[in-house]
């Protein structure tokens, strides 16, 4: 265990536990996990003063192999959660982390919300487009014609594919960003730019599943890095997202929103509030 | 008195209890009001008395109406004798045949003509003066409310509602047929007003809540309102939630950062909320619900009073999840229960649900100053392992009860997790982890010491009417009935519902002969819990019947006459 030594400095392995991943071999996941302890080692963080959210499902099994403060909760709600804590405690680095099933299906309502809210944190999410710990049915990123599913009806879903990033962008997210699992020191790069921006920083990374979507090893042949500059006008950062492939790795949009929440100050004391009932 | 919207009945009501505070009676002040918005009927339940009062009555000595516009509808709720009193206005229209029939006598008031020659006049002041009046509180009380609330912001409606108010009390001077209030006794100590909702907010801060996210829903977005407005200036954090299953998880977030955290919902709310109240307990995580209940099921009836969200509170989450239950037992006990709440959540680190209702939570009562008791939460907190050695967040101790860190404390990260796991919180799905965890989450609680607050126990006999939440009052003025008539029985109204307190109630039945559960459901819920988990000394006969009405002492008084032959 780390010392009390306020000026020690924290490696990316720091960062890390002793616990041993359920995930499979191959999987994405585990090069995001890097990706994150990377970011907060370059960043300078604590592991005890930084803290890692998440939901159910493969990915949100995360905080468990860092070894900052965490709490894995419950399916779809990271985000409430994440920001729950956030605001309670404002000092506090929180990273809220899942997957495409947690962060957009059962935890849509709160992606929306989260985005319009603005309360200074960032959210990853790995994006492999399938519910890989139930056992492959299509997500809310599926394909609409995905039907390598025993769940999936023949010829795939038919439903339109959620675009992530384009709807953080018109829910108000604050800087919207994606990386590739595939790329770790370009995602770490991203991740950490994400920590620094305030307000809601929303990092969709690519991350394969090749258990059930044998087909994602072909990402690492079309995913690609893109170095333009971020923008902060929403309606070019619309232009870019619905005009691009779903490939593109990158800081995408940077806003200037002010952060939520103001700053907790004490005017009164608790036995001061009596006087409102007092006759 | 009662109104269509617009009237200003619920403004005058308030007033006139400002007025009767003024003059040193207490009073209970219960609401009724359809589901409209804003207008529609409401009615304003008002009983003033020179002792403290926790109950209605069983029919009212006057009503007031100011017009007659869709209050049939409240005339179950409404009850009258021959002994009653109706005044009303003739330019309304005629009584309703329900009202005529009770047999009330019934005078006429000008009010609408009244107010019509006093400038900017109108007819709820008419009637504000005159009940005062009727009833013997003076016209300085009155004035005085008057001046508080409009003197500064309009001079022009504090000269009307004075005008009002006199002209309505010369009327009805010369009016006949109602009691008169006994004169106040001497204040011996300093009084409050106060609502259940406001008062469940108050003792959240006053145990320590710092953080509270929520979602409007009736009846308790009071609860809410001054928690949003009060939490700031103590340093906390008040957000509206997007939904009740972001308003738990946010609490959650808040209390594992370390501030004791609380929401407030109703039934519909609560049913959102019970998968995060398994996971404060499977995480043991501190966290408290308020539930104002309102009839149910579904969406039921949202303004009125209910006792049914007893099972989901009780038995509602899914696993094995022992958790504390508490319910308030009078308007001004909001205070102490919630905070009562808020120290067991934190000492016991799992989820407390306050159990409140609509009869308490929109009741508005002058009372005594309630005492600012000790109970402020408190953790047990953690200290960083030795060199070496990992930090057991799950610890097994003796009490069961593990050190928590705070977030930012070096040496004692881990995580929080509703997956079953291992002294550490490392996920495990062996049995040996489980049992272990199981043991511990219901070893802490069961071994607590609760004090004395599991229940209010008053009277002696050898019946007992064992109650709880918002039929206290009528319970208890029930069983003071019947010792005037002597038949003594003795009242225990549970405090502490969860988890049960076997000895603590085997002592306060020791002699105890015949048992009467008093609760307002269909089901008989409570009847049915004490059924199942206590060991009771005789079969318990049960006096319950669902919401909206509120349980009366008349019959509880009757049934235990009944009891005692």
């Amino acid at each position: 265990m780390s010392s009390c030594d306020s000026t020690a400095t924290y490696s990316a392995k720091d960062f890390k536990s002793e616990v041993k991943p359920v995930w499979c071999p191959g999987c994405g996941d585990y090069a995001v996990l890097s990706s994150i302890t990377k970011a907060f080692a370059d960043l300078g963080l604590k592991p005890h003063e930084t803290s890692v959210v998440s939901g159910i499902g493969c990915s949100s099994r995360i905080p468990a192999y860092t070894n900052t403060y965490g709490i894995h909760s419950i399916h779809g709600r990271a985000l409430a959660v994440g920001q729950g804590l956030k605001l309670a405690r404002p000092d506090l680095t929180v990273l809220v982390a899942g997957g495409d099933g947690d962060g957009f299906s059962i935890g849509g309502n709160h992606f929306l919300h989260a985005c319009r809210r603005n309360v200074d944190l960032t959210y990853i999410v790995m994006d492999n487009r399938v519910y890989g710990m139930t056992k492959g049915q299509p997500s809310p990123t599926t394909e609409s014609d995905w039907d390598a599913s025993a769940m999936a009806p023949p010829g795939g879903t038919g439903m339109t594919p959620f675009h992530p990033l384009a709807i953080a962008l018109a829910a108000g997210a604050n800087f919207i960003a994606r990386g590739f699992s595939g790329d770790p020191n370009g995602t770490a790069q991203i991740i950490a730019e994400a920590i620094r921006h305030p307000g809601f920083s929303f990092v969709a990374i690519m991350s394969p599943c090749i258990t059930f979507r044998e087909e994602q090893r072909e990402w690492k042949n079309t995913m690609r890095s893109v170095n333009i500059e971020p923008t902060t006008d929403p309606a070019q950062a619309a232009r870019r997202l619905m005009t691009d492939d779903g490939f593109n790795c990158g800081v995408l949009y940077r806003g200037n929103r002010s952060s939520y929440g103001k700053e907790k100050k004490a005017s009164h004391a608790v036995a001061d509030l009596d006087r409102e009932f007092t006759l | 008195m009662c109104g269509s919207g617009g009237a200003g009945v619920m403004t005058a009501a308030n007033m006139f209890l400002d007025a009767a505070a003024e003059a040193g009676y207490y009073a209970l002040f219960g609401r009724s009001s359809g589901p409209q918005i804003r207008g529609g009927e409401a009615a304003a339940l008002v009983r003033l008395g020179v002792d403290p009062i926790t109950s209605v009555d069983d029919t009212f000595d006057i009503m007031l109406a100011i017009d007659w516009q869709g209050v049939q509808r409240f005339a179950a709720e409404l009850p009258l004798s021959k002994n009653s009193l109706v005044i009303c206005d003739p330019s309304a229209g005629d009584v309703p045949e329900v009202y005529v029939k009770t047999g009330a006598k019934i005078v006429h008031l000008h009010m609408k003509d009244l107010a019509k020659e006093i400038p900017g006049g109108r007819p709820n002041m008419i009637a504000l003066g005159a009940i005062a009046e009727l009833i013997g509180i003076p016209v300085g009380p009155l004035t005085e409310v008057l001046g508080k609330s409009l003197k500064k912001k309009r001079a022009d409606a504090y000269e009307a509602s004075v005008a009002g108010v006199k002209a309505g009390a010369a009327a009805a001077a010369t009016l006949t047929g109602s009691k008169r209030l006994a004169p106040a006794k001497a204040k011996d100590a300093k009084r409050w007003t106060v609502t259940g909702n406001y008062g469940a907010g108050l003792g959240a801060i006053r145990g320590g809540v710092r953080f509270c996210a929520a979602y409007p829903i009736t009846p308790a977005t009071e609860v809410l309102e001054y928690l949003s407005s009060a939490l700031p200036k103590v340093g906390g954090v008040f957000v509206q939630a997007e939904d009740e299953l972001a308003s738990i998880n946010m609490c959650l977030g808040a209390s594992y950062g370390g501030e004791a955290s609380i929401t407030a919902t109703a039934g519909p709310g609560l049913s959102l909320m019970t998968e995060g109240l398994g996971l404060a307990v499977a995480s043991e995580t501190p966290v408290v619900v308020v539930d104002v209940q309102r009839v149910g099921p579904s969406t039921g009836i949202a303004t009125k009073c209910e006792q049914s969200d007893l099972n989901i509170a009780v038995y509602g989450l899914h696993g094995d999840a022992p958790h504390v239950v508490v319910a308030p037992n009078s308007v001004g006990d909001c205070i102490f229960t919630t905070q009562w709440g808020v120290y067991l959540a934190e000492s016991l680190q799992t989820a407390c649900l306050v159990m409140s209702d609509q009869a308490l939570g929109q009741s508005r009562a002058i009372i005594d100053a309630p005492a600012d008791v000790a109970f402020v939460g408190k953790r047990l907190q953690a200290e960083a392992p030795a060199e070496g050695e990992v930090f057991k967040r799950y610890a097994n101790t003796a009490s069961g009860i593990s050190p928590m860190p705070v977030p930012g404390q070096d040496g004692c990260q881990y995580t929080s997790d509703g997956l079953e796991h291992t002294e550490t919180g490392t996920p495990s799905s062996q049995s040996s982890d489980h049992t272990l965890q199981l043991d511990k989450r219901q070893r802490k609680l069961t071994g607590f010491d609760y004090g004395n607050h599991w229940a209010t126990i008053e009277g002696e006999g050898d019946i007992a009417v064992i109650t709880w939440g918002s039929c206290t009052g009528a319970a208890r003025e029930a069983v003071e009935r019947a010792r005037a008539d002597g038949v003594n029985a003795k009242l225990i109204s549970l405090r502490l519902i969860s988890p049960i307190r076997p000895q603590h109630m085997a002592d306060a039945l020791k002699g105890v002969k015949k048992i009467l559960v008093v609760e307002q459901s269909h089901l008989g819920q409570f009847t049915r819990y004490l059924r199942g988990e206590y060991d009771l000394p005789a079969k318990p006969e049960a006096l319950s019947r669902p919401g909206p009405l509120p349980m009366r002492p008349g019959e509880i008084h009757a049934r235990l006459l009944s009891m005692g032959k």
